[in-house]
């Protein structure tokens, strides 16, 4: 089958690999770019573990071929904090206690971080609804929704103090 | 899981995906959203030797609301429909249902077009195109042709699309009066165990027109006209809608699964039929 040489933006830097059609995306970044946040928990479009957000949405990349991501536009969860800068979210997933074996986190946060720039202020219903593709089978999900509701507020008040 | 392999193609345009699917008939298929192609692809349930991704094919994109008359891409997605206001103001319904599918993630690449073409009972989408009387497009390199939600579904998986053809848009017209979409499901994500769209309008404090359909109570969506019947001319009381939910239910024929057998499915129907035709009632 015909190898396709892929060239896409994760976390602001160009990546090229060579990849076979049938090439899930979330091995690609684990294993061709040794980016290992992305989780493949159920590979099965169900658990959200996979979750990476791609020009601009939030997917699945257990269920989605890299030859789809030809050009695209790439965060996953080493491109928003890092051990000694953690994001904001990452930090009030810490504070609040919104993991504890940690496997869902990654994609937890990444999908977060979409939720709240396309609803920056959200409800707690809205946050509710906006992780529902996301499973978590420590924490209950309670502190999960409170650091996102938390990140928010840091969020919203850190423009404020900056306008 | 890793599928099987296959080779990728990405057309500019729907000539040059016609073409692909003609020369390789029965060992290709398209690509739209892919979420249920490629899990069956992992699964090994589905065999791809060539796939024809839609992606880039700006025609098959958008949403178009003028003068009443609704045309949308077939590559539009979930959450593309969704975000969409003059879609909302048009046909509400539309929003309504589309909330209801599966999750975030999975709206935001699955299509409207993977959706009702794909002849699943379990999407949601055709049969709340039966209930808006939807068009279909359907183009092969022959010529393009309209096929009506309401007949294109012969039985799971199999509908009034041949294998050359591709659904490129769905048209349909705004409508009026009160709508609503009731699922009943396990989980978020899951398919329903018993949904129902209902479309009615008011005149007087009576019916003047009225639209069931059902999904995931048979092999294929069930739009009733028996149910829309029952309600005419009521003021939709509870006896209009008891004799509704009835006439719906004697048209459904749900298989037993992990969803139920079929004594509570038939439960769940009744109880999710006339909370649809209610909460449509209420905003007629």
């Amino acid at each position: 089958m015909t190898k396709h040489i892929l060239k896409m933006t994760v976390n602001g830097e160009t990546h090229e690999v060579l990849a076979e059609p049938r090439e899930l995306l979330v091995y690609v970044l684990r294993e061709k770019m040794g980016m290992k946040g992305a989780h493949v928990g159920c590979d099965t479009s169900h658990c959200g573990a996979c979750t990476v957000e791609i020009d601009g949405k939030s997917v699945k990349s257990c269920t989605m071929f890299a030859v789809q991501a030809q050009g695209a536009n790439i965060t996953t969860i080493e491109g928003l904090g890092s051990p000694d800068g953690l994001h904001v979210l990452q930090q009030s997933f810490k504070e609040h206690h919104g993991l504890q074996c940690g496997y869902c986190t990654p994609g937890m946060i990444t999908r977060a971080h979409r939720l709240l720039q396309e609803n920056p202020n959200p409800t707690e219903a809205e946050v509710r609804f906006g992780i529902s593709g996301n499973i978590c089978r420590c924490t209950g999900y309670q502190n999960i929704v409170k650091a996102i509701l938390s990140a928010a507020a840091e969020i919203n008040a850190a423009k404020e103090a900056a306008q | 899981m890793i599928p099987a392999a296959f080779e990728y193609h990405r057309p500019r345009d729907i000539g040059g995906a016609l073409a692909i699917l003609t020369e390789h008939g029965e060992d290709a298929r398209v690509l739209a959203g892919g979420h249920s192609l490629i899990p069956m692809m992992k699964l090994r349930m589905a065999e791809v030797p060539h796939l024809i991704d839609l992606a880039d094919i700006a025609a098959l994109r958008g949403i178009t609301v003028e003068g009443g008359r609704v045309t949308i891409g077939a590559m539009t997605t979930q959450h593309e429909l969704i975000a969409s206001a003059a879609l909302h103001d048009a046909v509400p319904l539309l929003r309504e249902a589309a909330l209801q599918i599966a999750d975030p993630q999975v709206r935001y690449m699955g299509t409207i077009g993977g959706n009702v073409a794909n002849g699943d009972p379990g999407n949601d989408m055709p049969g709340v195109m039966q209930c808006l009387d939807a068009t279909y497009t359907l183009e092969c390199p022959e010529g393009t042709r309209e096929v009506r939600a309401r007949g294109f579904y012969e039985a799971a998986y199999m509908t009034g699309r041949d294998d050359a053809e591709i659904l490129t848009r769905i048209s349909l017209k705004a409508t009026r009066g009160g709508y609503a979409y009731e699922k009943q499901k396990r989980k978020i994500g899951d398919y329903a165990t018993a949904a129902c769209a209902v479309l009615i309008e008011a005149e007087n404090g009576r019916v003047s027109s009225a639209a069931v359909s059902m999904t995931n109570l048979s092999d294929v969506p069930v739009f009733s006209d028996a149910a829309a019947n029952a309600l005419l001319g009521t003021a939709c009381d509870r006896d209009a809608v008891k004799a509704a939910v009835a006439a719906a239910l004697a048209e459904i024929d749900p298989t037993e699964d992990n969803r139920g057998p079929v004594k509570f499915k038939m439960h769940v129907a009744g109880i999710i039929i006339a909370r649809a035709i209610e909460r449509a009632w209420s905003r007629a």
